[in-house]
């Protein structure tokens, strides 16, 4: 334990006064036979210890790209990072050399993936499989390593953790799975979490146990969670800032509370207008007309042109909009944010 | 959960962990082999190849075990002789035993396949692993060698071959045969690999192993080869089976085993001309010959089923 935080300490630069996280101009490339498509065009945001990020958007925007740059587990081709900075406590990850790098995975930011019956290993048990991660980075025997994913099974609330110990992932059930993945993101004690729509495949009930098992271990812990989704409702309960993204840009930066109250960004509004609502029974449901853009041909000007009811000429013409501020702490890409926000 | 607190509680810090506690009734299995064995004590077919398994290499190992005479023990006088005392398939055309024949005959069979196998099984694990992993113009590499290696035809490469390995005349030929086999057999068996450890590299676990923490020797060892060996092991089964019948044709052709050696292809090679006269000599080592190819085929399919838990 002692080991690796003192490898970790010796990381150059590292300043305990810097933020947790902090993602730059981050910008993601594909370059596939069909041409270059740009996944990421500028993600910017920062995490402090015990803080919720919720990245919300479409799919295909770029938001599961976004958590595996910050990673760095990029399929790489086709996918590179083409510009930016990811920094951990003033550590720029992507100049670190891989095998620096493969040590801040798991120790200090981990990542839940969306589907964890394909994200566990198939042909080992769970008990394996967490214990293989303190044998391997903490060096610990194999009958340590057992109690400590007993332990940690217990503390993600499986039923009987040490019965299921010798159960493979195909055994468990869809929450149950989530769990087990969630415990071994947590093994090695992350300072940030990424969870990667960590409820998609889930049905409601189930969702909702998950969001609050992640919230009290994060309590638990002061780890700074990301959470990526696109369901707004899973985000109101649980997130302190919530970052808009579309076609790979972050369109809209604000406090949880204020972007259901007011949106400032005339797609956040559109994606509010589309949840169903109760007292507009038996009516047509607002949905936001068209497909997002191909990452391939982005519209010039503001990505969201096409679709937005709100566009004029000057939204059809580069340069896209800047993030104008809208409060301290909050940021919109709008050129008619001022609009947007008075109705 | 109070029956675990308690387990808990007797548990000394140092102390080794009880027995787990099945909490439900359902017996689970506490590992892969465990849970593997469970499916195949079930299995007919594992049962029904593996006692025929057992029988042929018990053959191969200790002949004089099935009361067998002398292979070797041959005249003329009892020239197609219908069977007698031990001799219970009759003689062949050279006054031979067929039973005692056929019994010994199943080692040089089984030392060739097992063999050969072996060796087509490691060049074809590092060719199929190396170019489905690394990609890019390894993999290029690796397959263009593959495709030429399939290209070459087979009974011609192996006909020069092993006529190259074997010039030393007071050699049996065992040698010679098992690597023609191993260096020509594996290509199938690359391929495969290949593209399972290829499907099995996008997976998300190696993704999530990755973000894990680990590096590429764990990732393809620990995730990517135990998740892409299955298909690569029924292969490896049926190459095992088309070994041994290879093995008789080329010793069917002159240019397998050779000298004092016994063994069926060279059995059925010499009893082909009189078939017509005394079917027997041909007939057994052929039937032997065929229940072997099938009983490893069958035990190579059962064992894949049972070990893939994909398929559970």
């Amino acid at each position: 334990m002692t080991n690796i935080t003192a490898q970790i300490d010796a990381l150059p630069g590292l300043d305990p006064h810097a933020p947790l996280l902090e993602v730059t101009n981050l910008h993601v490339e594909f370059r596939t036979q069909y041409g270059i498509s740009r996944a990421v065009n500028g993600a910017n945001f920062k995490l402090a210890p015990g803080e919720t990020l919720a990245i919300l958007g479409e799919s295909g925007c770029g938001k599961s790209v976004t958590a595996q740059a910050i990673m760095g587990i990029l399929d790489s081709p086709p996918g590179f990072v083409t510009q930016g900075e990811v920094k951990y406590r003033g550590v720029d990850l992507q100049k670190l050399p891989e095998n620096e790098r493969r040590k801040v995975r798991a120790n200090q930011i981990a990542m839940i993936f969306q589907d964890a019956l394909s994200a566990l290993n198939p042909v080992f048990t769970v008990g394996y499989q967490l214990g293989e991660l303190f044998r391997v980075h903490r060096g610990m025997s194999r009958g340590d390593a057992k109690r400590r994913s007993v332990e940690l099974l217990d503390q993600v609330k499986i039923p009987a953790a040490r019965a299921r110990i010798g159960d493979f992932p195909h055994q468990f059930s869809g929450g149950m799975r989530q769990r087990v993945m969630i415990a071994m993101a947590l093994a090695l004690d992350p300072e940030v979490l990424i969870a990667d729509e960590p409820t998609t495949a889930l049905d409601v009930t189930v969702q909702a146990q998950i969001m609050g098992l992640l919230a009290e271990l994060q309590q638990q812990r002061n780890m700074g969670l990301i959470l990526i989704t696109h369901d707004m409702g899973v985000v109101a309960d649980v997130a302190d800032r919530i970052s808009v993204m579309y076609a790979g840009k972050v369109v809209e930066e604000a406090p949880v509370y204020d972007i259901y109250a007011r949106p400032a960004h005339p797609y956040t509004k559109a994606l509010l207008e589309s949840i169903p609502r109760l007292d507009k029974k038996g009516q047509e449901l607002n949905v936001i007309r068209g497909l997002p853009p191909a990452l391939t041909a982005i519209p010039k000007g503001c990505a969201f042109n096409p679709r937005c009811a709100y566009a004029q000429d000057a939204c059809r013409q580069d340069p896209a909009p800047p993030p104008h501020i809208v409060a301290p702490g909050r940021t919109a890409r709008c050129h008619f944010w001022t609009e947007v926000i008075g109705e | 959960m109070s029956d675990l607190e308690a387990v808990a509680a007797t548990q000394g810090p140092t102390g080794q962990p009880p027995e787990p506690r099945h909490v439900d009734k359902r017996d689970k299995p506490r590992s892969l082999a465990g849970d593997a064995w469970n499916d195949l004590r079930r299995s007919k077919v594992f049962w029904f190849a593996a006692i025929l398994v057992v029988v042929i290499v018990a053959m191969a190992a200790f002949p004089a075990l099935f009361g067998a005479g002398d292979p070797r023990d041959c005249a003329l006088s009892r020239q197609h002789g219908s069977p007698s005392g031990t001799a219970f398939f009759g003689y062949d055309f050279q006054g031979c035993d067929v039973y005692a024949k056929t019994i010994y005959g199943a080692r040089a069979s089984i030392e060739v396949g097992v063999l050969a196998t072996l060796l087509s099984g490691v060049i074809g694990l590092a060719f199929g692993l190396g170019a489905g992993y690394f990609g890019g113009w390894v993999d290029a590499f690796l397959s263009r060698f593959v495709d030429i290696v399939l290209g070459i035809p087979f009974l011609l490469a192996a006909i020069v071959l092993a006529k190259r390995l074997s010039s030393d005349p007071t050699n049996n030929g065992i040698t010679a045969v098992t690597v023609t086999l191993g260096v020509l057999g594996w290509t199938t068996a690359a391929r495969i690999m290949r593209s399972s450890v290829i499907a099995s590299k996008n997976q998300d676990y190696v993704a999530a192993a990755r973000m894990l923490g680990a590096g590429p020797a764990r990732l393809m060892m620990r995730h990517i080869l135990p998740n892409s060996i299955a298909a690569f092991i029924v292969v490896l089964t049926i190459l095992l089976g088309t070994n041994i019948a290879t093995e008789a044709t080329l010793s069917f052709l002159g240019i397998g085993l050779k000298g004092d050696a016994v063994s069926w292809g060279i059995a059925i090679s010499e009893a082909g001309p009189y078939v017509r006269v005394a079917p027997a000599p041909l007939i057994w080592p052929s039937v032997f010959l065929a229940a072997t190819v099938l009983a490893f085929i069958m035990l190579g399919d059962a064992i894949r089923d049972a070990f893939d838990p994909k398929l559970r």
